[in-house]
């Protein structure tokens, strides 16, 4: 029934004040609002981009390069000496992955991994008077079905076209409205090695990946030897794997015993993964920023309170208040403006995704990936970091002013009242 | 009669000056139970620090103050806010009321600090002395719907709250008219009378001042025996 006795001056105190009370509330419930609301769309697009990334790009590839340039044979010869050569010219390789297809073999071995073995290139795809460079992958299709989702990427025309039209292509979708291109349209393809083959659109896919769906184009892995000119060659593996995390680990097992170059997915986006750090970082110190400003408005409203309630505070020394009582009266006062600036928060929050969901946004042409809503990530952590912070914020604010007040001299403040 | 207050060479020296200021000098003085005594002086002789170091807000520089029966000179601030609390109730010139407190809750203030009592009893101890001063209709007025005389028994009737030993008041007339004045100079003398308190004020009215059992005389920070 009745409350401990700072409490209730606490509550006395902020009530007397209410317009600023309610300022520094706002100010509270606007960082932890925004924290939340822009933490949600943030990591919903990080999670919406990794989810695709795993649906759509293999989850390690095997590509026809090295690391690090291969060592001259006289330098393994002396392996702990200085050794100068003069005059090396690196040798003009045929470019690929040799023994690829055994290798492909091997890997496909392996529990849980699926593997496609693939020649890529670049050819022009030619329609219309219209001229488009594009990357083919020659693939089998059997392999590509199993170690990609490109069944299910198919939005007309089928997969396994390929197997019945050895002269069949298969093209993204923003490729085909480019080219103006439909289901049957005969294409004409040019290799840069100057091989010409005309080939009929046997399906079309739809990975919502702009660069794929603008600049990807299947056919079977014969006919992109033949207009690559490089017979039983291929310069790409792609796996897919039954557990995503392995992808690391296993591409460094593989590079290490084949020597191709291999990454897992993770290495392959690290721009992005780079990016998504960066973003994360402007928005924690957003969102710091927001919080500090709030604190000062507590730490503002505290010592202003405090300096007018100085004579308060000498009576209630001399009555007997503890130090500790009078610093926990200002103290309480900036716990509850930070829980009060809370719990508006997470309704703000809440709101505020709301109305981003409810916002269509359309980015499917020219951005890098197709978005028609906002994915929000949604967590509960995201309200318990935002509560947590911005109570701490609060108090710490408040404990600055407080202490000095619990070390007033009740002395001196009544003998400069009287 | 037994002494409940007791100072053996007291001085308080303001040392963090330029120059060191003796507020008071070599104050030797003892105070039984149940006496209402008068301080009495010429302004800036003292009155105010020696009630002070009597009511433990402030420690001497030297000498020993003895309050029912506890040296309080460099006791630990803990002890220093029990005896606050228990044994001694202040009033000042000004009244010092929290202004966003009704009446009642302000008599309670204390109490809800001592926490002796529960919270209907303490309500009620709170009316019984809002009876006993004659505010009997102020308990949920706030500060600033009372006179400046009610207002001062407010603040008398806060510093009775927990049944104190002593009550100590700095000028509480001083800002009152002759009539209020005299008022709660009589509520003084009724609780030395009636209650047995020990209440010592300060004032520049000899008129009060000689309704008091005793005067204690300040001049230049030491006693003078009238
Ligand atoms: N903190 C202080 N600094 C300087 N001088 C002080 C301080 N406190 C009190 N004094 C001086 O000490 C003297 C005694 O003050 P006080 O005890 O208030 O006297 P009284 O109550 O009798 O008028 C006065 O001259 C006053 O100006
Ligand atoms: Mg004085």
């Amino acid at each position: 029934m009745s409350l401990p006795l700072p409490l209730s001056l606490a509550i006395a105190y902020l009530v007397g004040r209410r317009r600023q009370t309610i300022i520094s509330i706002a100010g509270v419930a606007m960082g932890v609002g925004f924290f939340i609301a822009v933490s949600a769309m943030m990591q919903g697009f990080h999670q919406y981009f990794i989810d695709k990334i795993i649906h759509v790009a293999p989850h390690v590839v095997m590509k026809d390069e090295f690391r690090t340039a291969r060592i001259q044979p006289v330098t393994m010869q002396h392996p702990n000496s200085v050794v100068m050569l003069s005059g090396v010219k690196p040798r003009d390789e045929r470019r690929g992955i040799r023994g690829g297809e055994r290798i492909a073999q091997e890997i496909a071995q392996i529990d849980g991994v699926s593997v496609s073995p693939i020649l890529s290139g670049q050819v022009f795809l030619r329609y219309g008077g219209k001229d488009v460079a594009v990357n083919l992958l020659g693939i089998d299709p059997v392999k590509e079905a199993a170690a990609s989702n490109i069944q299910q990427d198919m939005i007309g025309g089928a997969l396994s076209n390929l197997n019945t039209n050895s002269t069949g292509i298969i093209i993204g979708a923003g490729l085909a409205r480019n080219l103006g291109a439909q289901l049957g349209a005969k294409l004409t393809v040019v290799s840069p090695q100057g091989v010409t083959l005309i080939m009929k659109v046997e399906g079309i896919t739809r990975t919502g990946i702009t660069e794929l769906d603008y600049g990807q184009a299947y056919a079977l892995l014969e006919k992109s030897q033949i207009l690559q000119k490089r017979d039983q060659r291929i310069n790409l593996i792609k796996m897919r794997l039954a557990d995503v995390n392995r992808a690391t680990i296993l591409a460094s097992a593989l590079e290490a015993r084949y020597g191709w170059r291999t990454e897992g997915w993770q290495e392959t986006n690290q721009n992005i993964f780079g990016l998504f750090r960066l973003q994360e970082i402007i928005m924690q110190t957003v969102v710091g920023a927001i919080l500090i400003v709030a604190g000062f408005g507590i730490f503002n409203i505290i010592t202003t309170v405090i300096h007018e309630k100085e004579r308060d505070i000498a009576i209630l020394k001399s009555i007997g208040l503890s130090r500790r009582d009078i610093e926990a009266i200002f103290v309480l006062q900036g716990v509850m403006v930070g829980i009060a600036g809370a719990l508006l928060g997470w309704a703000l929050g809440w709101g505020l995704m709301q109305l981003l969901e409810s916002f269509p946004i359309n980015m499917t042409d020219e951005s890098f990936m197709e978005i028609e809503h906002m994915m929000l990530y949604r967590t509960p952590r995201h309200y318990i970091d935002s509560g947590v912070l911005a109570v701490l914020a609060a108090s710490i604010s408040a404990y600055l002013p407080a202490r000095r007040a619990a070390q007033l001299r009740p002395v001196d403040i009544i003998r400069s009242a009287a | 009669m037994t002494t409940v207050l007791d100072l053996k060479h007291v001085s308080r020296v303001l040392t963090n000056e330029a120059v060191p200021v003796t507020l008071l000098h070599d104050i030797n003085l003892t105070i039984d139970h149940g006496e209402f005594v008068a301080i009495v002086g010429p302004s800036g002789s003292g009155k105010s620090s020696l009630m002070y170091l009597l009511g433990l807000l402030d420690q001497p520089s030297a000498g020993d103050i003895i309050l029912h029966g506890v040296n309080t000179t460099n006791a630990p601030e803990s002890v220093l806010e029990r005896l606050r609390l228990e044994k001694i109730g202040f009033v000042f010139q000004y009244h010092f009321l929290l202004p966003e407190f009704s009446a009642l809750d302000n008599i309670m203030l204390p109490m809800r600090k001592l926490r002796a009592l529960s919270h209907s009893q303490m309500r009620q101890r709170a009316e019984e002395l809002l009876c006993y001063f004659g505010l009997k209709k102020a308990g949920h007025r706030l500060p600033g719907q009372l006179s400046g005389g009610e207002r001062q028994r407010v603040a008398i009737a806060r510093a009775m709250a927990n049944d104190p030993l002593f009550l100590m008041a700095d000028e509480p007339s001083g800002n009152l008219d002759t009539k209020n004045a005299d008022l709660v100079f009589s509520l003084f003398e009724r609780l030395a009378k009636e209650q047995n308190k020990t209440v010592i004020t300060i004032t520049h009215d000899p008129a009060l001042a000689a309704r008091a059992h005793r005067q204690i005389n300040l001049v230049d920070g030491q006693l003078v025996t009238a």
